[in-house]
């Protein structure tokens, strides 16, 4: 009996120590020291040189990593060069790659299970997978591109085989599973992955229920499509010397928008004001060496391991160095020893919505131009962990696959939105960076571009030889102006709205060597209203950062290293130094306690600098937050999704408008004006401070070398933003809280708690020098000194410099080890 | 009291050796095997199996952890959640090893009674 019960007791205790038991991890397994977690613990002085075989590399292959963990990859071929990219990348990051990817194809459920099938629907229903597909097809009739994507595939692979369970990255142990082949359409899923980050927010839906609710005369005010201090990508009156006439959308162009009484729901998540990019460069004309220097720090979502991988590649081929997307062949944002590049958010609509009638409820046919068409059915089935398959049915059409239907994200069910988008397109982007990777002149550049569809990318553009340029690619169709096509929801029932033909590559918007002397973007407009082709933007162009990088770029003279980086980590806030004189004169004073008047006395001495260490932000953003929520409260609405106005719009609405229905707040009995409101406002400044528990700046967080707990004010723009950057799979203890700097939206340091600069890079011409950071580390283990130690030198604005060397040895006293790799 | 650290000694060194190539449950067929044949009081057999893998696996913890600085262990005793004391999660691990190799252990025993009977 004894035994049996021992027996029962052991055998128990096995399987229950060896299955994850909801979110936590198999604690056998995992707490394991010969297989689970501590193997993840990097001995801080394991570094040092070896070497492996490897079979699929043609020649020898040598792997250098400088102090800062930066591989510097020689290879005597492309195609090893590759290999060895994706070989060292999976070393790194292979659970990120692999997350992210999962999370494109709409698989992250097989991990997590259910709490993630709604997004994992959503992303196979706005056709992810679909348009990766698509473009592996088409990649893959290019022999260069398959040989090269194949070659970084195999590496990767070569990396996943050598691993053992117990060198699994620490989230496969967390998680429970294990990581799978890598190959080419994951390879096209990660770049539509990027392509859907940076085109989601358009808001087709919003302005349709606006206008629905408000009609288009409130709608042309609070949403123009130019502003009066638009200060464009290319320079307001610069001639377009092409003829847009041969290309002409093959309809009717004086059909007109018949205006939908309907209100549409939307369950996509989208911030409430974009954070963009910025990129930049002079040119010889304005800088201290006669060559030209480049700039560029694309904003996103701030995340743990880090976005981007940074990189040196060298073949017979090519001498390249920069940022790469984890699981991606080619450096994305770089330079090499002719020219450099980087690139900021088109922010050009390039997704548009269709509504659809079914004939009947099997919603086997549709309707187009009075005739029924034949729709397709795509069968999902979704692995989900702990529950088993799921199936959903995904119709598609002819403008695109339909997203939102009786089955998902809409409460009325005769409601069937399909979406057209760019990123379903047969593209090669890979192609683009790889030509880029080894262009040598502005032609190179150019024709690189051409390969280029999705997302839109402003690419700038600088070459030793001292030329500097800038060009916003993508493909575009061409819009009906009579319909503003692609500013609403289109009736599918027609043809008024449907794209048929683009934009030709050579008439994007581009320029070079301008008279000014530099180029630049910050995704604003990237034209003046005289662009032959009409075109909507995502949600807002961008109207603070342009005009702040155009104001420095003209000041500056015998421009200097020193200069850039000073400008790309600049805090300040013009949407403050317009907004609040605006505010203050609408403030009635007169019953103000002494507090209150002290904040008054603050904000006026404020110079409008988002630093850290000061007070008057604070005020200023808890003001104009409130403000905005009392003013646009009409908007708030879940059920009928709408935008607020950009914080431009709200500025000159506030000067302009003294009387306005959208003063009122709705939710009281009592009919607001302006003045109520900015009061109202005004007064949240210290009630919110009062309830607002602010995260103490701790040690080791604290990045700020001043920072000293007695003397701090916990109220000060930099403890009240805390910059988070979170792990992807958001597991608190591998992310980096209260990040202590300065920066907001509309400012170049475009830092607020999530999303800012991804990486900071200037590359001089001149001295063939580059200067660069990124807030994260090289290395994807939370187990590393590497996992982190290049945030405090960004937060602090430092910059290292790029080890841009022709050989490994010349790395010297900055290198940590190496990895010789044989066939 | 002589075949407690035999036992201890035997479960540590074979399942020091198979988990090198074996899961982490290996421990338990140590376990057994070293109850079956080393002779001792079911209970001393429980705490001698205990032992060997809580030390085992502590002092391997410990080893990769400091050469690490204790940077991982931190985070993961933020996570688990052990208020981010690393010394508490050494416990822990030892713990968890140690009850199966204990439990096992007894049962390898029980057996080699059973049998005698």
């Amino acid at each position: 009996m004894k035994f049996f019960a021992a027996l029962s007791i052991t055998i128990a205790l096995i399987i229950l120590l060896n299955v994850k038991l909801g979110m936590a991890p198999p604690f056998g397994k995992f707490l394991d020291p010969f297989n689970g977690f501590w193997q993840n613990a990097e001995q801080t002085k394991g570094w040092s040189d070896n070497e492996c075989k490897l079979t699929g590399l043609k020649d020898e292959t040598k792997v250098y990593f400088d102090k800062r963990l930066v591989p510097h990859i020689f290879a005597k071929n492309d195609e090893d060069l590759y290999f060895m990219q994706g070989y060292i990348t999976a070393k790194f990051r292979l659970w990120q790659m692999e997350i992210q990817t999962h999370n494109a194809a709409g698989r992250v459920s097989e991990v997590v299970g259910e709490k993630a099938l709604d997004n994992d629907r959503m992303q196979r229903r706005i056709g992810l997978g679909y348009g990766a597909e698509a473009a592996q097809e088409y990649i893959s009739k290019d022999p260069e591109s398959k040989k090269m994507i194949d070659a970084y595939c195999k590496g990767v692979n070569a990396y996943i085989q050598s691993l053992k369970a117990k060198n699994y990255p620490i989230e496969y142990k967390l998680l429970d599973y294990a990581p799978e082949e890598w190959t080419p359409v994951k390879v096209a899923l990660l770049l539509k992955n990027m392509a859907n980050m940076l085109s989601i927010f358009e808001y087709d839906i919003e302005n349709t229920n606006f206008v629905a609710k408000y009609g288009k005369d409130e709608f042309n005010k609070l949403y123009p499509d130019f502003i009066a201090d638009e200060d464009p990508i290319i320079p307001k009156g610069t001639e377009w010397k092409f003829d847009a006439t041969g290309n002409k959308l093959q309809t009717n162009n004086s059909a007109k928008r018949t205006e939908s009484p309907d209100f549409f729901a939307n369950i996509i998540q989208k911030p409430d004001e974009i954070t963009g990019s910025n990129n930049w460069a002079a040119g010889g004309t304005k800088t201290k060496s006669g060559k030209p220097i480049l700039c560029n720090d694309p904003h996103l979502r701030l995340s743990l391991p880090s976005i981007w991988y940074e990189m040196h590649l060298v073949s017979p081929n090519m001498n390249v160095y920069g940022v790469t997307l984890p699981g991606s062949p080619a450096v994305i944002i770089g330079f090499n020893d002719s020219i450099s590049w980087g690139v900021t958010n088109g922010g050009r609509d390039v997704r548009d919505w269709y509504q659809i009638k079914f004939k009947d409820d099997s919603r086997n046919e549709y309707e187009y131009k009075r005739q029924w068409l034949k729709a397709e059915k795509k069968i999902e089935r979704y692995k989900v962990r702990g529950k088993g398959e799921v199936i959903d049915t995904v119709i598609y059409t002819k403008f695109g696959p339909v997203v939102f239907d009786k089955n998902f994200g809409t409460v009325d069910s005769k409601k069937n939105l399909a979406l057209a988008w760019t990123a379903h397109l047969p593209s090669n982007e890979f192609k683009t960076f790889y030509q880029l990777n080894s262009g040598k002149n502005y032609d190179d550049y150019i024709n690189a571009l051409k390969n280029y569809t999705c997302p839109s990318q402003n690419f700038v553009f600088a070459s030793r030889s001292g030329d500097i340029a800038i060009k916003q690619q993508g493909r575009f169709p061409i819009r009906n102006k009579a319909t503003e096509q692609g500013k609403y929801v289109s009736d599918g029932s027609t043809d008024n709205n449907e794209w048929n033909t683009f934009i030709p590559t050579e008439n994007n918007p581009t320029i070079k060597n301008p008279e000014r002397g530099f180029v630049s973007s910050a995704n604003q407009h990237p034209t003046d209203s005289t662009y032959p082709y009409y075109y909507p933007g995502l949600g807002v162009f961008e109207n603070y950062r342009n005009r702040r990088i155009n104001h420095l770029l003209t000041e500056g003279k015998d421009i200097g290293v020193d200069f850039m980086k000073k400008m790309q980590t600049d805090n300040f806030n013009l949407n403050a130094a317009e907004a609040l004189p605006v505010l203050l004169s609408l403030l009635n004073q007169s019953g103000l306690s002494e507090s209150e008047k002290k904040i008054i006395s603050t904000l006026l001495k404020w110079g409008h600098y988002n630093n850290p260490q000061e007070i008057a932000p604070v005020y200023f953003e808890i003001w104009w937050n409130e403000l905005r929520k009392l003013l646009w409260d009409e908007m708030t609405d879940k059920a009928v999704p709408m935008k607020q106005p950009s914080f431009y719009v709200t500025v000159q609405f506030l000067k302009n408008d003294s009387t306005s229905q959208f003063y009122d707040n709705i939710s009281t009995p009592q009919k607001e004006t302006r003045s109520d409101i900015v009061l109202q406002s005004f007064k949240k400044i210290e009630e919110i401070l009062k309830e607002k528990e602010f995260t103490e700046v701790q040690e080791p967080y604290a990045n700020d070398k001043s920072y000293n707990k007695n003397n701090v004010n916990p109220h000060d723009w930099g403890t009240y933003k805390a910059t988070k950057i979170s792990h992807l799979a958001n597991i608190e203890p591998f992310s980096y809280m209260n990040v202590y700097n300065g920066g907001n939206l509309g400012i170049i340091n475009a830092t607020n708690t999530s999303n800012g600069p991804s990486w900071r890079m200037i590359v001089d011409e001149g001295s063939m020098k580059a200067y660069v950071v990124y807030p994260g580390g090289q290395s994807g283990n939370p187990g590393s000194a590497y996992y982190d130690n290049m945030i405090k030198t960004w937060a602090d604005g430092g910059y290292y410099e790029a080890n841009f060397v022709k050989t490994g040895d010349e790395l010297g006293e900055q290198k940590l080890f190496s990895i010789t790799c044989k066939p | 009291m002589k075949n407690f650290f035999i036992c201890l000694v035997f479960v540590a060194v074979i399942s020091a050796i198979l988990q090198q190539f074996l899961p982490w449950w290996i421990i338990a067929l140590s376990g057994f095997i070293a109850g079956y044949t080393i002779k001792q009081p079911t209970l001393q057999a429980f705490a001698s199996g205990f032992a060997a893998i809580f030390l085992l696996w502590i002092v391997y913890a410990y080893m990769l952890s400091h050469g690490n600085d204790d940077l991982l262990a931190k985070k993961v005793a933020m996570l688990l959640p052990l208020k981010g004391h690393v010394s508490l999660l050494f416990l822990v691990t030892g713990i968890i090893g140690g009850l199966v190799s204990g439990t096992a252990t007894l049962t390898g025993r029980l057996a080699a009674t059973l049998n005698s009977n």
